[in-house]
């Protein structure tokens, strides 16, 4: 026999319970970055050139190869890696040699990195070196952006244009 | 040595809150007790609020955050409440896995043959877990993008994915309609395999309890009903990609380590995520439990009656087709990887009777390392060592309240073990003026079904049954954890106040017809008598 004064207390402990799971299903609020802050993130994949340049094989190697598989050119797969600044406000923020993916290393080279900045006015230098060259740098932006409270401000590369996107 | 200090202040920590929930519930009601069958339950809740959302969800990039609007705003009263019954219902099935991991382990109940169960419960965690983000990412409100944004950062850093999966979240144009069609292909089929794995879990086990009992079933819904009228689940604001979702409601229960990413860093996060599953998939192991022999079969004894296979609760034995001409048709087989040696078996098998005559007791089924012929040895000595009136005489489980028991106690792996013929033996013997069975707490029997056979048997509603010849007043049973041994010998103490309370017993079996079933008393005559005195 079940007693509905006890079947009351059994109910209300359980649902004690399920209340407490309800409110910690969306509360405490967290907050990931301080207030009056904004995220700037810096994001592409690209590949630099390759290590080397095509090479034309000479008959003499071309006749060593099966006949399947003879070509006229030799062409190295690997990619060199990417080199990259951030400068934020006037201060250097990342600086990253970044190698090429995949096991051959002949994938784009990429990069994900997020900057947590006070809202505010900064003077933004992306620079990137994806060839042989040491000294310098093949592209190149340099702007003035206007970060407000909780903005993602994001900073792209395309490569099909070569050029650097704010956005 | 740590791991058994940490086990042992968690076993107290359950141990006060599950006997007042035992008091106020009863060991059936116990939601304690019933943690695996609840998960169970709340899965299927989720599985049946689910269905019933996707008849409202639409899947578009625009349409999805103002589907789940709709349902949430619009049609409130059937579609919003699904919705909240899917999201706490989710919340709960986690609070239940992980109190039902703890518990587990807190009442050692992971090691030995029981590793399959604890090894086959991690990558649940890990679906569950899959599945209830991937159901906060089809949203697509606020909460959406922190979640969409953190767990695309975790699993960049692994290094799988050729292009950050990450960007594909902080820009427009850059995700289509067909990225929600993928989340739901996946919010449908990881829970899918999560059920399958959960199917998995519960294989070494007879019996698994996979639905709790009606009761607490209509408590838990009317409850959940209420609180989702109460506090329906709510979204948190349309996705803004231009901005960076830095203030969110978490859900607390799904998302803790999100959080953590911040402050560790995402590789620290994946380490210790690593490290943690690699030491609770070892815990079996650390130590190994020390195991006993298994159950044998003695196909001389036995007729293939099926009751072993019945009350094993680990699905140890099975029947066989016969293999030494008897003419029964099948054998009992134990499979000694699953055994667990706790002898309910041994409890079960009609052959399991001390009254035998033969030289050598012998049942059909029996424990190497703790025969039956043992246990009758051992009850006649622990009577023999009576000598105080009332003489009571104590069937105690290894794993109960009165196990540490000094004097007149017989210290069985499960009390399950003893065949109710003993308890019989002993009061027909006049061995004992009362029986005491001391098992684990009703709602946490260490060997899961041997406090309810022990009760079945007795109630004679379970092969086999204690005969009606048995004086029930001077049988007794008391049900306490390890920890419970005040509360164990009280019980014992009062019952010895009512037998001393009772007129003799009459005699109602034969006289003995060994000198070992022989009852003290006679014996002492016999003695006496053969000494002249």
């Amino acid at each position: 026999m079940i007693h509905p004064l006890r079947l009351m207390v059994q109910f209300a402990v359980i649902l004690a319970l399920f209340a407490a799971v309800s409110a910690f299903a969306a509360r405490p609020v967290y907050r990931q970055t301080p207030p009056g802050s904004a995220v700037v993130v810096l994001t592409f994949v690209h590949g630099a050139d390759r290590k080397a340049d095509c090479r034309r094989l000479t008959p003499q190697e071309i006749a060593k190869l099966p006949p399947n598989m003879r070509r006229v050119e030799e062409c190295p797969r690997g990619r060199r890696p990417l080199y990259v600044e951030l400068d934020l406000g006037g201060r250097s923020v990342y600086r990253a040699s970044l190698p090429p993916t995949g096991i051959a290393g002949d994938g784009p080279s990429r990069v994900y990195e997020r900057f947590v900045m006070p809202a505010g006015e900064y003077d933004v230098a992306v620079r990137l070196r994806d060839t042989a060259r040491t000294e310098g740098f093949d592209h190149e932006r340099k702007g003035r952006i206007v970060l407000t409270p909780d903005q993602l401000f994001v900073i792209d590369f395309r490569s099909e244009s070569g050029e650097f996107v704010f956005r | 040595m740590v791991i058994a200090a940490a086990r042992s202040v968690l076993r107290r920590g359950f141990e006060l809150i599950e006997r007042p929930f035992d008091r106020l519930f009863g060991p059936t009601l116990n939601p304690l007790a019933q943690l695996g069958a609840l998960g169970f339950f709340f899965f299927w809740i989720v599985a049946v609020s689910g269905i019933y959302l996707f008849i409202f969800f639409d899947t578009g990039i625009e349409r999805a955050y103002g589907s789940v609007e709709t349902i949430t705003n619009d049609y409130w009263f059937h579609a919003g409440v699904m919705r909240s019954f899917h999201r706490y219902a989710s919340d709960l099935m986690v609070v239940m896995v992980v109190t039902h991991l703890l518990r587990e382990f807190a009442y050692d109940r992971y090691r030995g043959a029981r590793w399959f169960s604890w090894f086959t419960g991690l990558p649940i965690i890990w679906l569950l877990y899959t599945s209830g983000i991937t159901g906060y990412w089809l949203v697509w409100d606020k909460l959406a993008h922190y979640v969409a944004i953190v767990t695309s950062e975790l699993l960049d850093w692994l290094p799988i994915f050729g292009e950050p999966i990450a960007r594909n979240f902080i820009s427009t144009g850059t995700l289509t309609s067909r990225f929600f069609t993928l989340m739901v292909f996946m919010h449908v089929a990881v829970p899918l395999f999560l059920l399958f794995i959960m199917w998995v879990h519960i294989l070494r086990i007879s019996r698994p309890k996979v639905n709790p009992p009606r009761t607490l079933a209509v408590l838990s819904l009317v409850a959940l009903m209420a609180v989702s009228l109460w506090n329906p689940a709510q979204s948190q604001g349309h996705v803004d990609l231009a901005k960076a979702p830095v203030e969110v409601g978490l859900d607390w229960f799904y998302l803790p380590l999100y959080p953590l990413t911040d402050l560790w860093g995402r590789g620290a996060v994946w380490a210790f995520l690593g490290a943690f599953f690699v030491m609770l998939g070892a815990m079996p192991w650390l130590p190994p439990l020390r195991r006993a022999k298994a159950a044998a079969v003695d196909l001389a004894h036995c007729n293939g009656c099926e009751r072993c296979a019945e009350d094993c609760p680990y699905e140890a034995i099975r029947m066989v087709r016969r293999t030494d001409g008897l003419p029964f048709p099948t054998q009992a087989q134990v499979n000694t990887s699953l055994c667990v040696s706790c002898g309910v078996c041994v409890g079960s098998c009609p052959s399991s009777t001390p009254f035998r005559r033969s030289e050598e007791l012998r049942t059909g089924i029996d424990l190497p390392d703790f025969s039956l012929k043992t246990l009758r040895e051992r009850t006649v000595a622990a009577a023999q060592s009576l000598t105080s009136s009332p003489r009571i005489l104590v069937f105690a489980c290894a794993h109960g309240g009165s196990a540490g028991r000094v004097g007149g106690t017989v210290v069985l792996p499960c009390v399950a073990m003893a065949p109710p013929s003993l308890i019989d033996f002993v009061l027909s013997r006049k061995l004992a003026d009362g029986v005491v069975v001391a098992g684990c707490a009703e709602s946490a029997c260490y060997y899961r079904l041997g406090v309810a056979w022990t009760k079945l048997r007795f109630a004679g509603a379970r092969d086999p049954y204690l005969r009606a010849r048995v004086p029930r007043e001077r049988i007794a049973t008391v049900w306490a954890s390890a920890l419970e041994t005040r509360r164990a010998a009280a019980e014992i103490d009062a019952f010895a106040a009512t037998i001393a309370a009772l007129p003799p017993p009459r005699l109602r079996s034969p006289a003995p017809p060994t000198p070992l079933a022989a009852p003290a008393d006679e014996l002492r005559v016999r003695e006496s008598v053969e000494s002249g005195s």
